[in-house]
């Protein structure tokens, strides 16, 4: 099954994704609590100018505006009846403006978690969030995404269950989960569980890897991890810029176009081929990555003392993967009655 | 496991029960919870002596690998079931008993923010070490945080958000708190993921709480140091 990011991935060593979606939707007048979703139909002219700001700035590959497209998360908005409809329109939109490019641009179909948290803790269930996800899928497949891109998820069972909706729409797809909580997922999945867990699915992606979390440093740490665990399989790094920081009642973040274009080559360093950014990253960043990943010459997989050094600490001091990590657990005492 | 380790709870001594009470809460068992609180009851406990002597003492355990990395959020969500179970139980006793509150928070995500897995984690496992929760839901404005604490009698309002555009509405909602003199009314926690230590003092709130572990231990200290203060 070829697509149009197979075909670049054969022919280029590394691929500029795109960056920020909410935060470049709200400086167009989007109103925090609105859901982005809604203004695939309402103002399309604005979706038009997000992914164009992408493309303009030399992403190979963008995401579309629907993150938060499934019918749980549509709900809070009373959308949860305008899935297929949103989501393809999301779909659509960006076909346009990868076709009109003038060079290869993927159209990759945006999948957010549902929010939920799945059984036995929470109400989810598997057999419910693939049919959510399918939904959804079938709606960004109709509107002519290339791929499907399940991102910033953090249980297992989610990501398996978007993984199985992608094959019953018959889309290849990529993957990639936030690591927020020390270096883990919230759910504590490490990059190494992830980088096992991808091998082990009946369609594994065309390439997974890492996005959103905490701050370039730490999602180059993962990045090390997935790489340390051997994967042949094509890594994904969508970092923040920076961390947020709060003044005069406005919130920025600080991660300058010129640490992203550092963060960049780095993370091409490191063994990630789809580099890009998330929250914060506007084109000025996208631009400054373009131009280092062009210029830059490849250099040797870089240390963690490197990184911290370029790009700043670590939230934690471990993320769960390695010896240590390994090692970590009390003696659970547990056992049960008959 | 294999049979002849089953264990008969009503067989254990009281220590060994509070001991295997521990045990039970890590591995998430609400029936056995459930049982081995209607033990104590019956050999004389008060209700408050289980609640902070097992139940409690239990969650601590949970709370302090889930801080330290060795747990995580689902398995820290089953022992707070467990501890529901048995807290569901408690509870009317402890009221009856006229036994001390371990304290009682609103919480919601604020104004324009939708995001609330965070939120709900925070909920579920304050609520698993014994506080008393009035969940607000989603994009909560001022009003809706100062009413729901002075109609429920809070002792902590704590706001989330997932948003880096919504996070400056915590200050919002502390400085109302300000102006109307409510300010040490309550303790405020703030969290959610784009936020910092740096940002929670910065806006004026108590603490910024990591995560649901940082929220349930910040919460504990906070109230157990306004008591004291309210005792001297």
């Amino acid at each position: 099954m070829t697509n149009a990011l197979s075909r670049l991935l054969e022919t280029r060593d590394w691929l500029l994704a795109d960056g920020a979606t909410g935060t470049n939707l709200f400086n167009m007048g989007l109103s925090s609590g609105d859901a982005p979703e809604l203004w695939n139909a309402d103002e399309p002219a604005n979706i038009k100018k997000l992914y164009s700001l992408a493309v303009d700035a030399g992403s190979d590959l963008f995401l579309t505006n629907s993150f938060g497209g499934n019918a749980s998360r549509l709900k809070l908005h009373g959308a949860q009846n305008r899935v297929r409809e949103l989501n393809r329109l999301a779909a659509e939109i960006g076909r346009d403006v990868a076709d009109a490019a003038g060079r290869p641009v993927v159209v990759a179909g945006s999948m957010g978690p549902t929010g939920e948290i799945f059984a036995p803790m929470g109400t989810m269930t598997h057999e419910l969030a693939v049919e959510m996800f399918h939904e959804q899928a079938e709606g960004l497949k109709e509107g002519g995404a290339d791929v499907l891109w399940v991102e910033t998820i953090s249980a297992p069972e989610e990501f398996k269950a978007a993984a199985e909706a992608c094959r019953l729409a018959g889309m290849a797809w990529c993957g990639t989960m936030s690591f927020d909580t020390a270096g883990r997922t919230m759910m504590g999945v490490t990059s190494a569980q992830l980088a096992a867990l991808v091998e082990k699915l009946p369609n594994p992606p065309l390439a997974y890897g890492a996005n959103c979390g905490v701050g370039a440093s730490d999602l180059m740490r993962t990045i090390m991890g997935f790489a340390a665990a051997g994967s042949e399989r094509p890594i994904i790094a969508k970092g923040n810029a920076g961390i947020p920081k709060y003044h005069d009642g406005h919130i920025h973040y600080d991660g300058t176009p010129e640490l992203m274009a550092d963060y960049a080559c780095l993370a091409r360093d490191a063994g990630a081929t789809i580099i890009g950014g998330c929250c914060g990253t506007m084109p000025v960043h996208l631009a400054a990555m373009r131009a280092a990943l062009e210029t830059r010459p490849r250099g040797p997989r870089p240390t963690l003392e490197e990184i911290a050094a370029k790009l700043g600490g670590f939230s934690s001091d471990s993320d769960g993967t390695g010896d240590e990590g390994e090692a970590a657990g009390r003696a659970r005492r547990s056992r049960r009655r008959g | 496991m294999a049979d002849e380790d089953d264990i008969i709870l009503s067989e254990l001594d009281d220590e060994e029960l509070v001991q295997q009470m521990m045990d039970d809460l890590y591995d998430g068992l609400k029936e056995e919870i459930e049982e081995a609180v209607e033990i104590l009851l019956e050999r004389g406990w008060t209700p408050y002596d289980i609640l902070t002597k097992a139940l409690v003492a239990g969650m601590t355990i949970v709370g302090a690998d889930f801080r330290d990395g060795i747990l995580f959020v689902p398995e820290v969500l089953l022992a707070a079931n467990a501890m529901k179970g048995g807290m569901a139980i408690l509870k009317p006793l402890l009221v009856e008993t006229g036994a001390p509150r371990m304290g009682k928070m609103v919480i919601g995500t604020v104004k324009g923010d939708i995001h609330d897995i965070g939120k709900n984690l925070v909920a579920m496992m304050m609520e698993g070490a014994g506080f008393e929760v009035v969940d607000l839901g989603i994009n909560n404005a001022v009003e809706s945080y100062l009413e729901a604490a002075e109609r429920e009698g809070a002792d902590i309002i704590g706001m989330s958000a997932l948003l880096t555009t919504t996070m400056p509405y915590m200050k919002t909602v502390i400085d109302a708190l300000k102006e109307q003199g409510k300010r040490d009314t309550y303790i405020v926690l703030v969290g959610g993921a784009p936020l910092n230590e740096e940002f929670g003092k910065a806006i004026g709130a108590d603490a910024y709480c990591r995560d649901a572990a940082v929220a349930v231990e910040t919460a504990k200290t906070l109230v157990s140091r306004r008591h004291n203060q309210m005792g001297a």
